[in-house]
């Protein structure tokens, strides 16, 4: 095994190129780990985006040998080929620069379906019991976990063919809080995911599920909302 | 997607199984529809021009017409159980055998169009 990994970093924007470097291999390397040290031995002016290196804050997703990954949970030994290693910005969000990707569109759409708390009662009111082994709350342990990294975001082909689909991670989000029993928003929040690319554009890739690194299913959440709007719309609730 | 170069960050969710399964199934149902105004000729011939249709017919004993039969019988097959695959996912609890319903289907699809295409024979 060589002591060296060599790394193909893309730099640039959308019209950039990969540059090729070489990073003394460790034990126990993450990608996040070769990252850091192209940018402090090799290139300072490379670009990427981090914070808590310990797969909380989800910010360091990347494109990994064409994969989308959570870097820092990433060890190098896991996804090297060939003692290559290519590293490139999530796809189907547009490029700041180099490593770091804009993810605003990724966040108006959490906000487009509906995916803030709509509160029932006041802080006056007595707080709602919640059974943990109650299945509304089953549903939403299975889903609420999410980092907000963008991961399943990359990986979906629904997103990459149809801009305005409003992606697994935001509609798994709206899942959350249709299954919460202490949310008053559910009539629209049923309407904004059946609406024009909504759950209801999801082509059942299962791509976000496959690539979920906090092991949730999105396709489950969808497939639940398409259920759910389904029902809503043959009750009349949603017109 | 501002200029973003997909090809080069993306493609390795492509080798994977309920990907390929659902773009078999996404394909299978274009290819079927670019046969059907075959299928409606035909069916047009059986009900105005009886010597044409048979005419038409005797295509079918070639060798190649054979294969594609098969073929369309796959196609026909791989459609109908990707279709129930789909529909079973999203109708039904979830479950984690998902890609052995997927394999399955494409399986059988497969061994359909065998079993129609050695009995053509």
């Amino acid at each position: 095994m060589s002591d060296v990994i060599a790394v193909s970093i893309w730099r640039g924007r959308g019209e950039g190129r990969y540059v090729d470097y070489e990073v003394p291999r460790l034990d126990s390397q993450t990608v996040l780990d070769v990252v850091t040290y192209v940018q402090r031995h090799l290139d300072p002016t490379l670009s990427y985006r981090f914070a808590c290196r310990v797969g909380v804050c989800g910010s360091c997703a990347m494109t990994v040998n064409g994969r989308p990954r959570w870097t820092c949970r990433t060890h190098v030994e896991k996804v090297v080929a060939d003692g290559r290693v290519e590293i490139g910005p999530l796809a189907n969000l547009p490029v700041v620069k180099d490593l770091a990707t804009d993810m605003t569109r990724f966040f108006e759409k959490w906000q487009q379906a509906k995916g803030a708390f709509t509160p029932s009662k006041t802080r006056h009111d007595k707080v709602a019991h919640i059974m943990p082994a109650s299945p509304a709350r089953v549903e939403v342990d299975k889903a609420i976990e999410c980092i907000n990294c963008g991961v399943c975001y990359a990986a979906c082909d629904s997103v990459r063919w149809n801009p305005d689909y409003l992606g697994p991670a935001a509609l798994n989000r709206a899942w959350t809080l249709v299954n919460d029993e202490r949310d008053a928003g559910n009539k629209a929040r049923l309407a904004a995911v059946a609406a024009a690319g909504g759950c209801h554009s999801c082509h059942t890739h299962q791509s976000c599920e496959q690539h979920c690194p906090q092991a949730i299913n999105p396709t489950a959440s969808i497939a639940g909302l398409k259920q759910r709007t389904l029902g809503a719309y043959w009750s009349g609730a949603l017109t | 997607m501002s200029g973003l170069n997909q090809r080069l960050h993306t493609a390795g969710h492509r080798r994977d199984l309920f990907w390929v399964a659902a773009i078999v199934h996404r394909v299978s149902g274009i290819l079927l529809a670019c046969f059907l105004p075959i299928h409606f000729l035909v069916l047009g011939l059986a009900i105005e021009r009886t010597a044409a249709l048979d005419g038409f017919l005797k295509w079918t004993e070639l060798p190649a017409v054979k294969i594609a039969e098969a073929g369309l019988v796959f196609l026909l097959a791989v459609h109908l159980l990707g279709g129930i695959r789909v529909l079973l996912i999203e109708n039904l609890t979830w479950r984690p055998s998902q890609k052995r319903l997927a394999t399955a289907a494409i399986g059988t699809a497969g061994v359909v169009a065998l079993l129609f295409f050695l009995r053509a024979l």
